[in-house]
């Protein structure tokens, strides 16, 4: 296809693209109004809920199915990830060597490391109640342990990252949070619906399911994506083509 | 006052994406993502939805360039299995 025929094809596309968004964005609110029909009833079935993010209830209740197939998509590329790096034939692992860094490095990265984790737990379980959540917090906790290689080396890392563990820790949440889809379904009311005892708004207690659920992604982000990041760093500093020097 | 930080914001953001699909090296496309996923942070902030900038915080600017940059390590460290040390290829 030469290039001619390629930019004739990419303005007839971006052009019924065009079309078509501004015919669907028509009838849409104002930019920055005060208010939006979606809004006003996601916040309405919210406190209705006694949950306090409204985000979150939105995820994990008024839309907890189509949260349900986001956390199985990154189930499924972490799955994925891991099978495609896994350690081929021609290929060995090496040991990460030890590696000199800054003091002012070191110190940043222990001052921090406790902080970062904190800052992550904090997203996590108040996830039901201020902005944040299972998934930022997950991210904010995973990330947050590699500052260990960034303040240490690979070595470090490896000594305060439970492997394993978190392995068996994403299958499960992530099947954890299929199950508890079934506690509605078991009390008639269908398939992820919130029928758990709701408690006293803005408490961590509170939001039924919201909560829970929130705290199932947490782990299942948080392990998934060190598990991810896991082999990648294996990749690039432990793995080498069998018969080369290390 | 809060129309300007939109509009600085979005800027900075059409700016920003310009920049990462105009770089061409992915070490430095990895930088830029980053500071990409960071006015985009700042964008949903001052459109009030800090629960989508956490998630393009953490996304966006740490775990992509991230990823980009261990997997260039790795290709880079391939294409010359010559006496340089290979895990200081960077």
């Amino acid at each position: 296809m030469n290039r001619t025929t390629r930019l004739g094809l990419f303005l007839l596309a971006a052009s019924v693209l065009a079309a078509a968004l501004v015919a669907a964005a028509g009838e849409l609110p104002g930019f920055g109004g005060a208010h939006h029909p979606y809004g006003e009833r996601a916040v309405a079935a919210a406190l209705a809920r006694r949950t306090a993010n409204t985000v979150s209830s939105v995820n994990f209740d008024q839309r907890a199915f189509d949260t349900l197939g986001e956390e199985s998509i990154l189930f499924g590329s972490v799955l994925g990830a891991g099978i495609l790096l896994r350690l081929a034939r021609d290929e060995r692992k090496r040991r990460a060597a030890a590696e000199p860094v800054l003091p002012t490095t070191r110190l940043f990265g222990a001052t921090l490391l406790p902080v970062a984790v904190l800052t992550g737990g904090y997203l996590v379980a108040h996830g039901a109640l201020s902005p944040g959540g299972g998934f930022q917090g997950g991210v904010a906790l995973a990330t947050a342990l590699h500052l260990a290689y960034v303040a240490a080396d690979y070595r470090v890392l490896k000594r305060i990252r439970p492997l394993a563990a978190l392995d068996v820790a994403d299958a499960l949440a992530a099947g954890a949070f299929a199950a508890l889809g079934l506690i509605g379904l078991a009390q008639g009311a269908g398939y992820l619906a919130n029928t758990l005892p709701l408690g006293t708004f803005n408490q961590l207690s509170s939001s039924g399911l919201v909560a829970v659920v929130n705290a199932v992604v947490g782990v299942e982000v948080a392990s998934g994506v060190v598990v991810l990041l896991a082999h990648f760093l294996d990749q690039a500093v432990e793995v080498v083509p069998r018969g080369e020097e290390a | 006052m809060t129309d300007a930080l939109i509009v600085i914001a979005l800027l900075l953001t059409a700016v920003t994406a310009t920049a990462a699909a105009l770089t061409r090296d992915p070490v430095r496309q990895a930088a830029v993502l980053a500071l990409l996923g960071l006015s985009l942070a700042l964008l949903f902030t001052v459109l009030q939805a800090p629960d989508v900038a956490l998630s393009q915080l953490g996304v966006g600017s740490a775990l992509t360039p991230l990823l980009v940059l261990l997997t260039v390590r790795r290709v880079r460290r391939e294409e010359h299995t010559d006496e340089r040390r290979p895990d200081r290829a960077e």
